[in-house]
């Protein structure tokens, strides 16, 4: 079990495994890759939302025998990306179900010609209707996808909803939305493809998940898995942008390749980027609440809807985190949460940290002060009396086993941010001043891992092995994209090994030398896939003891020496260990009940808010981020992805909006798609308690999304705490806010408007 | 560009981390496609093409330039130092090894333009305040750190980098 007191390795801040690289400027993304006789891919996208492809003709002006033209009928095997629903196109095929959906590739050894070449294709369409949000999906008058439109749907039920309301003694309504929002990795989507006749297909490129590329190159181009290779190069930055749509762009740019003959790189520049990938769901959450004089909790009725755009990609697992996530970390024993992913002809959505819980938490914090301002209770304090506690059962009917600790992390937040004392001085100053502050908080949790039998299905297989030159080398298809795999896993196979940390080695991300031990997503990494680590290294000493000497204590070289006996006498020093789900882990899909998650990281933010009402603008003064995340492995890199996914989690609640315009987005640059700078950012302060979980590696759970699920409910809550009006939707640029508080001045000056 | 084209080209000569270069390449083309692909320093990273986001961020006659913004021959007998130029036969930079330590870096994408841009900020300004430090990093975008430990980093550089030893460094070059 791994409650380890001590240890020497894990628990403090070694160097970033690869940092020195990326400090000297000579870690290698795929766009700075190049290889002789190299072409370029580009792209041809659909102009309208949807409709059927009349035609495609190529404009005389350009020489066309220059060029590798790819369309869908030059797909070898199945048309389609492999994921989860076989419905998303590798290339349309006569049809068109979202502005920007590839139709056309173009191959050119000139970068510079392929820009010309792709205006130069004419494609006619006979237009569809559209369906271009979750309202017009919802009333299935215009039928985009499948028979109803509907990708998904859960119902989770607890207790009898329908019976609860005669006994409230307050009965609170609320409908929240969020917006879309863009991942904004630094570095674009880039892919570099081989093609050959023996080995088959071979790509490079920037990329969360190994395996999933893998399947789809096998599946389009129809060939077995050992002629299929997919290599993860540097990659900056994913944040779940990079967890499906690789997979497309693999295949693209081993359709040119395949086709050319060539090397072909294809690495998308900004606009494209931004208008044709993925982005978070947007969601419309409808909450009715009853609750006792007391305000306890009686009931909760949950109506929550995401818009999946045009295919379904993720959008039935992000629906199911959305629904687990729904309910917030309270005790409630009525609750039924209907929630439904509806197909639209937006660009798909798909993966962002948090993963539908970023949403289904913005409405149900939202919602807890708007019950709290109903009942007349402070928001504090009602979170206080329903927090769930050890053994308590969730909505899922899951016992809390391990410690839940709200009650200690809330009274650390309100004690490290001065909540009550700022809260009382800002009301006193608020009304002098054009300039209105505010706090608000959140509280919530974070499953880790894989949801209900997720990761026994997925059955990840994760070791470590010994190369002669005496170097342990960490075998996964984890891959780093800047949140620390690297590290995190050396380090315990470091610790669990006993030897110096400088002697463990990653082994490259290539599916050509590393099991599968899924993808890297849903905070699982650490805690799953570290927990795999520490098991194959422990089980590695335990065969070196039995077969090669080796001693009960050992210094680093003893060690290296001890797995050269062992090669010699039984020959590849290697370890490997499969998934194995903690004890009473059971999960009933049909029924949607049981233990969700293996482990929950929880936590309490704070915002300080301050409202300009001249400008209208909300500036994040200050941000305590209190949170239990059992063991921390590496205390700077888990601060740093606290402060990461706060600062996001700030851009998705006041800075960046998604402008559409027809199914298309019209904001497609850094110029006017606006994130959080350095001049932006307030002072964000990071606390951890820290319960070590005894399935995780060395006591870790998961953190990678926590950070996201809590800034946005928090930030507005404030910006009510400062203003008086509580707003239902984010993003809340300055002119949402200018809309949102004009409109109460005036209700406030001559009273509601009249009943309907 | 194959040979017999780039040969049209006018020369174009430039200091490059105190070497003279010399390209004979179209004189709008980008400085960062020049670096990157004719000079084979790939550590200067394109993040927009539009000079928002600060990763192909270099110094050009000690200022900070978005070298996606800088037609090659504006370059045209200047100084420039990249990324590449920072450390000394291998040894870290004391900015470097700030962000080493600090966890400044995480994807790492952002993080040559970060380090040029601090090393200009540190050079300008050898102990700067957090407002200022918040300014001079304010045109390089990170998405992965919230900032915090890269203003750690920046920090930690001014305090372990005496401003007198930091210009000796830059001058070397």
């Amino acid at each position: 079990m791994s409650t380890h007191a001590t240890t020497r390795i894990v628990g403090s801040s070694v160097p970033r495994k690869e940092g020195i690289d990326k400090l000297l400027g000579r870690a290698c993304y795929v766009d700075d890759m190049e290889r002789e006789g190299m072409w370029y891919g580009a792209t041809v996208r659909s102009t309208i939302p949807r409709g059927m492809i009349r035609s495609i003709s190529y404009d005389r002006r350009i020489d066309w025998s220059e060029f590798t033209i790819v369309t869908a009928a030059d797909v070898p095997g199945e048309n389609h990306i492999h994921l989860i629903i076989a419905d998303q196109p590798c290339l349309a095929d006569g049809k068109v179900n979202h502005c920007e959906e590839p139709i056309v590739l173009l191959a050119h050894a000139d970068r510079h010609k392929l820009r010309e070449a792709v205006k130069a294709v004419k494609i006619e369409y006979d237009p569809l209707p559209v369906v271009l949000s979750i309202e017009e999906s919802e009333k299935q008058e215009t039928i985009v996808w499948g028979a109803d439109n509907l990708i998904k749907s859960f119902l989770l039920e607890k207790g009898d909803v329908d019976a609860a309301w005669a006994n409230a003694a307050h009965i609170v309504e609320g409908e929240y939305r969020t917006g879309a929002q863009e991942h904004l990795y630094i570095e674009n989507n880039g892919i570099i493809a081989e093609y050959d006749a023996e080995r088959g297909v071979t790509v490079w490129g920037s990329l969360q998940c190994p395996y999933y590329v893998f399947k789809s190159l096998r599946s389009v181009f129809d060939l077995p898995e050992a002629k299929v290779r997919v290599i993860q190069t540097e990659t900056g930055g994913a944040f779940g942008g990079k967890e499906d749509y690789p997979s497309t762009l693999a295949c693209h740019a081993a359709l040119l390749a395949k086709k050319s003959g060539r090397v072909v790189k294809m690495v998308y520049d900004r606009m494209e980027d931004l208008a044709a990938t993925t982005k978070r769901h947007p969601s419309r959450v409808r909450h009715r609440t009853a609750v006792d004089g007391e305000g306890k909790l009686l009931a909760m009725d949950i109506d929550l809807a995401t818009d999946g755009g045009a295919y379904a990609t993720l959008s039935s697992t992000v629906l199911s985190r959305a629904t687990l996530h729904s309910t917030g970390p309270y005790l409630c024993p009525n609750v039924r949460v209907h929630s439904r992913a509806w197909a639209t002809n937006m660009v798909p959505y798909g993966a962002f940290r948090g993963f539908g819980a970023p949403q289904a938490i913005f409405a149900m914090e939202r919602h807890m002060d708007e019950v709290a301002a109903a009942i007349g209770i402070d928001p504090v304090e009602l979170r206080r009396r329903n927090f769930l506690h050890d053994g308590d059962m969730t909505a899922t009917e899951q016992v809390m086993r391990e410690p839940v600790i709200l009650d200690r992390l809330l009274e650390r937040a309100l004690d490290e941010s001065g909540y009550h004392a700022k809260r009382q001085k800002f009301a006193s100053e608020n009304a002098a001043s054009a300039v209105k502050r505010g706090m608000g908080l959140a509280a919530f949790y974070h499953g880790s891992g894989f949801t209900g039998s997720g990761e026994v299905v997925l059955n990840s297989l994760a070791g470590v092995d010994v190369t002669p030159d005496g170097l342990v080398r960490v075998l996964v298809s984890n891959t780093e994209f800047g949140q620390g795999t690297n590290t995190i896993l050396t380090q315990v196979a470091a610790e669990a090994l006993a030897i110096d940390y400088t002697r463990v080695t990653m082994a490259p991300a290539d599916t050509g030398q590393v099991p599968n031990s899924g993808p890297t997503v849903a905070s699982r990494t650490s805690m799953v896939v570290g927990r795999l680590i520490e098991r194959a290294s422990l089980q590695l000493v335990g065969m070196l003891r039995a077969d090669a000497g080796l001693g009960e204590s050992y210094d680093t070289e003893e060690f290296f020496a001890a797995c050269e006996r062992y090669r010699a006498a039984k020959g590849a020093v290697l370890s490997t260990c499969r998934y194995e789900p903690p004890p009473g882990i059971v999960w009933d899909d049909k029924r949607y009940h049981g233990e969700a998650y293996p482990a929950f990281a929880w936590a309490i933010y704070v915002a300080q808010v301050a409202v300009d009402t001249v400008t209208y603008s909300a500036e994040v003064e200050g941000f305590w981020a209190v949170q239990e995340v059992g063991r921390v492995l590496h205390p700077v890199m888990a601060a740093g992805q606290i402060e990461g996914g706060v600062a996001q989690g700030i851009g998705y609640a006041v800075y960046e909006k998604v402008v559409w315009q027809d199914g298309r987005m019209v904001n497609n640059q850094m110029t006017n798609y606006i994130m959080p700078t350095a001049a932006d950012v307030p002072p964000i302060y990071v606390y951890f308690e820290q319960i070590p979980f005894r399935y995780g590696a060395y006591g870790a759970k998961g953190i990678g999304e926590l950070p996201h699920d809590g800034p946005a409910p928090a930030i507005v809550n404030a910006i009510r705490d400062a203003t008086g009006v509580g707003f239902r939707h984010i993003p809340l640029l300055p002119e949402d806010l200018f809309a949102g508080l004009t409109v109460h001045e005036l209700v406030e000056s001559i009273g509601e408007p009249a009943q309907r | 560009m194959n040979e017999k084209v780039s040969e049209r080209w006018p020369a174009i000569r430039f200091t490059v981390n105190g070497e003279i270069r010399e390209v004979k390449t179209p004189p709008m083309k980008r400085l960062l496609d020049v670096l990157r692909e004719e000079l084979h320093l790939t550590g200067t990273k394109e993040g927009c093409g539009e000079g928002e986001c600060g990763s192909c961020s270099v110094r050009m006659n000690g200022e900070l330039v978005n070298s996606c913004l800088v037609p090659v021959l504006q370059a045209e007998g200047a100084e420039v130092q990249t990324v590449e130029g920072l450390a000394t036969n291998g040894v870290l930079h004391p900015i470097q090894e700030a962000f080493l330590k600090c966890g400044g870096a995480q994807c790492g994408i952002c993080t040559p333009g970060m380090l040029m841009a601090t090393a200009q900020l540190l050079e300008r300004n050898p102990h700067p305040e957090m407002a200022e430090i918040r300014e001079g990093l304010a045109g390089n975008l990170c998405r992965c750190t919230g900032f915090m430990r890269i203003f750690e980093s920046v920090v930690q550089a001014a305090t372990e980098k005496p401003a007198a030893e930091s210009e000796e460094v830059q001058h070397a070059r």
